[in-house]
């Protein structure tokens, strides 16, 4: 899936498996198989989406990336280090370089610290200012820059609101000067005149200090609007991967045809038959034998039962997990014809 | 609010730690049994602070002089029997003890004695909680277990009795007895401190902070013990109290340093013996403890109404 050397960050065939331990000796019964075996290569400078249905693992692959918790096979790389082996002080020059943005903004304050003192604090951490007032200088800069101003400094977090508070974790994920900034559902918990705005002022700073985004949401609006690539993710997997234009006008992968299609369409004209998905998705702890859709998916036959379906570069830079070529475009009488592998 | 304030200065009036002050201060004096606590206690350590200069403080082991100057109240006229007990005069409002002493003086002389335990317990609880409780929480795994079995240990045994053998093994003093409570009251806050921090690390502001690559000193010490401590100060304030009642107790059976000595516990132990006769001795020093425990209690629910933040926001 990844050829060339352009990659800011870069996934290995990675996984993270929860264990699930029951009784006093701890035994392992099984695993939560979040992440599971996911290989993406996200170039410097682009949005890189990633989207699925809740519990899907999209999360954790974010969290594993920014080591937040420790992948359990495979590996991470970062500006071609790999970030995946490193601990503890090995690990800090990489956490000024990755910053993460989360969903719930009245959660991801600390509610008894300033919004100043939380801007200084990851510059003390990495000790980017020299002194304490050029610090609070680049304080005040990093809040006009997200469209709050220097008086905001003094207060705390329950006196905004909560797209002003999305706006100060994002000036907080900015005082260490990153390049790569995971985005977590960045407006999912806004109103949709606030998201729009959020938006708005990610895409201008991301042209503004040559940002890298990972954007992962269940938003398909957001991540048309946002993202240059997209990946949808499946029980742990990426079962397709696409740039955003030819996923959403052409998908190959019948669940991301399935999720595409149950959001409505606000044209009586171009009314077309919900794809509704039967059925939850499985528990990630038994994951279906074969092809991990093959529960829901309507076009599902022996071969998917079986096998695990292989990876395929569907047109240059598409790739998908299946066993067929689903013609899609023939509507009702779908045509599936078996991959020549 | 005054007109003539620039705007900034207003704005971070109605809101920040000024304000929350201020909201703190109008709840409080809407509740006049909190209020009372809150009197009492300020009283207590008051009267607790100057009461070397009301009472000289070196008074309590020497026998006084005059002892037939007193009279019967008239107000409460008890009967005297002992030829050392006065029921209460203008030199002895209280009446005197079995050693001759004036007893208002002695509860002057032993309410710093009681309340100073009681802080030094409490705040070495408080410290060891926070800082073993909050390591417990924060790190799990193999820490939590030892810690929690270390509290395990201390909790299995009889606080009383653990505090009697220690007591009795050190020798008995005043810092015996502090150590001898404390050693009964850690455990609790330690649990406490480490439920409190189990709950705040799962909050997406700690994974944040993480991510900015913070160290675990300043994530734990810095942000969690911060917003998880106050129902461990509320604990605090409630269990001033309950040391000063377990300390006398302690005394009052018998452990204390000197019979001579004037504690609450030690003073009601000298009274019992003459309680039908003379029953002041023991009515005055328990009247005591129950008032500032009392107090205390009442101040403890006070700040957990005032401080709780599911009731503020």
């Amino acid at each position: 899936m990844t050829d060339n050397n352009d990659y800011l960050l870069r996934t290995e065939n990675l996984f993270k498996w929860f264990p699930t331990r029951i009784g006093i000796l701890s035994r392992t019964v099984a695993y939560v198989k979040a992440v599971d075996g996911v290989s993406i290569g996200i170039r410097r400078g682009e949005t890189f989406g990633l989207v699925g249905e809740s519990g899907c693992g999209k999360t954790t692959l974010g969290r594993t990336l920014m080591r937040l918790t420790e992948p359990s096979k495979g590996s991470v790389a970062f500006e071609g280090t790999m970030i995946s082996a490193l601990k503890g002080s090995r690990l800090k020059p990489f956490r000024r370089k990755m910053q993460v943005v989360f969903q719930d903004p009245y959660a991801s304050l600390d509610p008894r610290q300033s919004i100043g003192s939380a801007l200084l604090e990851p510059m003390k951490i990495h000790r980017i200012a020299s002194t304490k007032s050029e610090a609070k200088k680049m304080a005040g800069e990093l809040l006009e820059k997200v469209g709050l101003n220097t008086d905001h400094l003094a207060r705390f977090p329950h006196e905004f609101s909560g797209g002003q508070r999305q706006r100060i974790a994002i000036a907080i994920a900015l005082a260490v000067k990153p390049s790569f900034i995971v985005l977590d559902e960045p407006t999912s918990a806004l109103d949709v005149s606030v998201q729009a705005q959020i938006l708005r002022l990610l895409r201008n700073l991301q042209q503004e200090l040559d940002l890298t985004f990972l954007f992962i949401s269940h938003n398909l609006a957001v991540i048309r609007q946002m993202c240059d690539r997209t990946a949808v993710m499946y029980l742990g997997r990426i079962v397709e991967f696409a740039e955003t234009k030819k996923l959403f006008e052409n998908p190959k992968h019948p669940y991301t045809k399935a999720l595409l299609s149950s959001v409505p369409v606000p044209d009586p004209s171009k009314r077309r038959e919900l794809g509704v998905l039967q059925g939850n998705i499985p528990s990630p702890v038994a994951i279906p034998s074969g092809c991990r859709f093959r529960t829901r998916c309507p076009y599902a036959t022996e071969k998917c039962l079986n096998l695990p379906p292989p990876l395929i570069e569907v047109e240059r830079g598409h790739w998908i997990e299946c066993h067929y070529d689903i013609d899609f475009a023939a509507a009702s009488k779908v045509e599936i014809r078996p991959r020549a592998t | 609010m005054k007109a003539s304030k620039p705007e900034g200065s207003q704005s971070s009036d109605r809101y920040g730690r000024r304000a929350d002050l201020k909201y703190a201060l109008h709840l409080l004096r809407r509740n006049p049994i909190v209020l009372t606590g809150v009197a009492i206690s300020v009283a207590s350590v008051l009267l607790a602070l100057l009461s070397p200069l009301i009472v000289n403080p070196t008074s309590w082991d020497q026998q006084p002089l005059n002892l037939r100057l007193c009279w019967n109240n008239p107000i409460v006229n008890w009967q005297i029997a002992n030829v050392f007990n006065c029921g209460g005069s203008a030199v002895y409002p209280l009446g005197t003890d079995s050693y001759g002493r004036s007893l208002l003086q002695m509860i002057i002389l032993a309410i710093p004695v009681d309340l100073e335990i009681a802080f030094e317990v409490v705040a070495s609880a408080v410290v060891i909680g926070v800082f073993f409780g909050g390591l417990a929480g924060y790190k799990g795994g193999i820490v939590d277990e030892a810690i929690l079995r270390v509290t395990d240990v201390f909790l299995a045994i009889p606080g009383i009795l653990l505090a009697i053998v220690l007591i009795v093994v050190l020798g008995r003093s005043l810092p015996t007895l502090t150590i001898a409570v404390l050693t009964t009251w850690w455990p609790y806050y330690v649990r406490l401190m480490r439920s409190q921090v189990l709950s705040e690390k799962e909050k997406p502001y700690v994974e944040r902070l993480r991510a900015m690559g913070a160290g675990g000193i300043r994530i734990l010490y810095g942000h969690i013990v911060q917003n998880s401590i106050y129902p461990v100060l509320v604990q605090a304030t409630l269990d001033i109290g309950s040391v000063i009642l377990t300390v006398s107790a302690l005394t009052f059976i018998g452990l204390t340093p000197s019979p001579l000595l004037p504690e609450l516990g030690n003073l009601s132990n000298q009274g019992i013996q003459y309680i039908f006769t003379a029953p002041w001795l023991i009515l005055f020093p328990g009247l005591t403890i129950l008032i500032i425990s009392l107090g205390f209690n009442l101040l403890g629910d006070g700040i957990r109404d005032v401080f709780d933040p599911r009731l503020r926001r």
